[in-house]
């Protein structure tokens, strides 16, 4: 039979785009899954991640509307394209889950991250910390004569250079909020 | 409109507002609340199991032969935790449950009290959702709630943890109307222009089949009468997966018999050389397809099924629709028909002279034995002897399911209860209980082996106790049979830990709950007891002696194409080496 012209996902119900299927390719995507903020959700939406071996990089959570109950689940994940379209798919079916948007295939999208660095050191060191500190526009919220813990914000690579940046100069500790995103435009 | 009323008053006025006409379940501490107000009505009948997965196979047998809804009740900890091999069943094959399981007080949760388990935590990946209920106030509205989630959509089983504070607690009742279901509305209308897309794909193929599944069956009778309506005027060729026997009727002209690893030559063979497969509510299982890299390589797929995620989860289609069976094929005939019913004439009738061929290779025959009974025609003789009747089959897990499901014909829906997707071993006699359940007066036939049906025989008792007649038809080769088969095809013949030792005596342990039991292993008798079986009025336990090393074909070695299949004649040159999946 001759070939078909029907576009890989082509319905316009689908959720899937026209990316290569059978591609091995594996790339980074960001998802907002807006979910009912009941007992155990998060659990369940950790859970298919677990038990269907899927990957989680990064994972934000919390309640963005009080009157109505819900939460924004913020997930980096990694994978082929087909992995990453059954990620959306499990995620979809799940009962209390509402949308389930893939920022990165949505069109641009913003993504933050915040991390605390504390980084204890004396004499130049210490300058140097503050001066670059000062290059990555981070405030600093400790302060004591040996340390200072930098509150930095910005996306993930961003935080990933600062953190390299620090390392020498006496980083000692450092907690990270993981990536909240939202879409850009209306 | 709301009443004042109990908790556990509350489960059994939703249960009643739901319909629901029996439950299976089994009390303990946790649940008395409930059982004293199960105590105090008539409209609600419940079926006192002897334990608690046998339940929920009975409801799934229930449910699988009804298209309603089946019921469990179970107390907390271990109640609940022996449900879970159920639920797990329920789920893989999309049979819709609500289980209600007892909790300890709200105030001890956390705290290690007696017969106290993690129930949500346990049941969440093995349900389609659950509820912890920690106000009696909601208690209505959640199970109102479960009933929808659990029937709607791709169906499944759902659990309900009642603690027991809250079953003695007083609340505000609602009825189901009130309840707040409008978030979860899964799309049950396929997208009309990729339907539209099939029916061109349906108007050129030269060689179509139409692959069903246990969507169809899910879907309604109504779903399955329009599948016969598409099979019949299209004229194309039609297979069906272990869950879909039924919906197309194996005496329907275009039947081909059930595909995949011991499907028939003609339907797999079909399968791996059709130019456009129409997956209906089928999810292509790896038992299904074999190698995946070489699954139907020339065809173009498509693909409706209700769950989204089921689409493009193993083998990549062309045509996606995402929607309920039922919908879809009203709207495929509507489309089809107003485009003036076409089809490619020439080449289906060239696509069913190859199949025609297919046919000839008799994939089914067997060597016949005059001195002992083979398996096949065990079933051969009961399909004769049983065909025509009010008749149900249920079966447990291994060679004799397989058996059952190329010899056995289904003529209609909902006839055919089995465990597919978890493959559960002990799944088949107490789905019986719960077919014959709904179906008082039906033939209700569990086709067993003796080391499955060993597995939930506790089960005798109920059947004595609510005068359940089925009958037990057991296969009794004195192997663990498809464990057997593959330690002989790929193992060397090394029949590690595979033979069933120390059997009970059938005739005397069904005598002793008051059965009748019945032993044969001539063939020459065999008619006459599988007669006798029939027209008792009881519960009977028939323990047929056959063929102790038949293994079953046509086989498609796990890891292979479909076009390298073992047929019986085959087997003895197969030298092994396939993927041991």
């Amino acid at each position: 039979m001759a070939a078909l012209n029907i576009k890989k996902g082509s319905t316009s119900h689908s959720a899937y785009d026209l990316r290569d299927f059978h591609s091995d390719v594996e790339s980074s995507h960001t998802l907002a899954v807006i979910v009912d903020n009941e007992a155990g959700v998060l659990a369940r939406v950790i859970g298919l991640f677990s038990g269907r071996g899927y990957n989680i990089d990064s994972l934000t959570v919390a309640e963005v509307d009080h009157k109505g109950h819900r939460s924004r689940i913020t997930i980096v994940t990694r994978g082929t394209a087909a992995v990453i379209d059954q990620i959306k798919a499990q995620l979809g079916r799940i009962v209390p889950v509402h949308e389930v948007h893939d920022l990165t295939v949505e069109g641009q999208a913003v993504e933050r991250e915040l991390a605390l660095f504390k980084v204890a050191g004396t004499g130049e060191k210490r300058v140097e910390a503050l001066r670059l500190a000062d290059i990555f526009r981070a405030n600093v919220v400790d302060s004591t004569l040996e340390s200072f813990v930098f509150e930095v914000t910005g996306t993930p690579e961003k935080i990933d250079a600062f953190a390299e940046l620090m390392r020498p100069l006496g980083l000692i500790d450092v907690a990270r909020t993981g990536v909240a995103a939202l879409s850009r435009g209306v | 409109m709301s009443v004042q009323m109990t908790g556990a008053e509350m489960v059994v006025q939703a249960l009643k507002d739901q319909g629901v006409d029996v439950i299976f379940g089994y009390p303990g501490g946790a649940v008395l609340p409930i059982y004293d107000a199960i105590f105090q009505q008539n409209d609600i009948r419940h079926i006192l199991v002897r334990h608690e997965q046998a339940a929920v196979h009975m409801a799934e047998g229930y449910a699988r032969s009804t298209g309603k809804p089946g019921c469990v009740l179970v107390t907390s900890g271990p109640g609940a935790t022996n449900a879970v091999t159920g639920l797990t069943d329920a789920l893989m094959d999309s049979i819709p449950l609500v289980v209600f399981s007892g909790q300890v007080p709200t105030f001890m949760i956390g705290t290690d009290g007696f017969q106290e388990a993690d129930t949500i935590g346990i049941t969440r990946p093995c349900t389609k959702h659950n509820w912890l209920v920690k106000d009696a106030d909601k208690l209505a509205e959640v199970i109102h709630q479960a009933f929808h989630v659990a029937t709607s959509g791709r169906p499944g089983p759902v659990l309900v943890d009642l603690p027991k504070d809250v079953q003695f607690a007083t609340g505000a009742y609602t009825g189901p109307k009130a309840a707040r279901v409008d978030h979860y509305k899964p799309q049950v209308k396929g997208d009309i222009e990729a339907i539209t897309k099939l029916v061109e794909l349906i108007e050129n193929a030269e060689r179509p089949i139409f692959y069903t599944g246990g969507g169809v069956i899910n879907s309604g009778t109504a779903a399955s009468q329009l599948l016969r309506e598409l099979v019949d005027a299209t004229g194309f060729p039609i297979t069906s997966t272990l869950m879909g026997l039924g919906a197309y009727p194996a005496s329907g002209k275009n039947w081909m018999g059930m595909l995949g690893m011991h499907g028939l030559y003609e339907a797999n063979l079909a399968m791996h050389g059709c130019d456009l497969m129409i997956n209906i509510g089928a999810r292509f299982d790896d038992r299904i397809t074999g190698r995946v890299s070489d699954f139907s390589p020339g065809s173009t797929k498509a693909h409706i099924d209700i769950d989204a995620s089921s689409i493009n989860k193993i083998v990549p289609v062309d045509l996606p629709i995402v929607g309920d069976v039922g919908h879809v094929l009203e709207d495929i005939l509507k489309i089809w028909k107003a485009r003036g019913r076409k089809v490619n004439k020439a080449g289906l009738a060239k696509w069913w002279g190859k199949i025609d061929e297919w046919k000839k290779v008799r994939c089914l025959a067997y060597e016949g034995s005059s001195k002992v009974i083979k398996p096949q025609y065990a079933l051969e003789r009961l399909e004769a002897l049983t065909k025509g009747r009010d008749r149900y089959i249920t079966t447990e897990v291994g060679q004799h399911q397989m058996w059952a499901a190329q010899y056995l014909g289904f003529d209609a829906p909902n006839r055919w209860m089995t465990s597919g997707g978890l493959g559960t071993m002990g799944y088949g006699f107490p789905a019986s209980i719960g077919v014959q359940v709904a179906h008082p007066d039906a033939l209700v036939i569990n086709v067993a082996g003796e080391a499955s049906w060993l597995m939930n025989m506790q089960e005798m008792g109920t059947a004595t106790q609510f005068r359940t007649p089925v009958k037990q038809f057991i296969l009794n080769n004195e192997r663990l049979g498809m464990v057997r088969q593959w330690q002989d095809l790929l193992h060397g013949g090394r029949y590690s830990q595979s033979w069933s030792e120390s059997l009970p005596d059938f005739v005397k342990l069904a005598e002793s709950f008051g059965w009748k039991g019945i032993i044969c292993s001539d063939p020459k008798d065999l008619d006459d007891a599988i007669m006798e079986m029939i027209e008792h009025d009881g519960p009977v336990l028939f323990d047929c002696l056959v063929e102790k090393h038949e293994n079953c074909f046509p086989m498609i070695p796990s890891g292979k194409p479909h076009n390298e299949m073992l047929l019986s004649a085959d087997a003895a040159a197969f030298a092994g080496g396939a993927a041991l999946v």
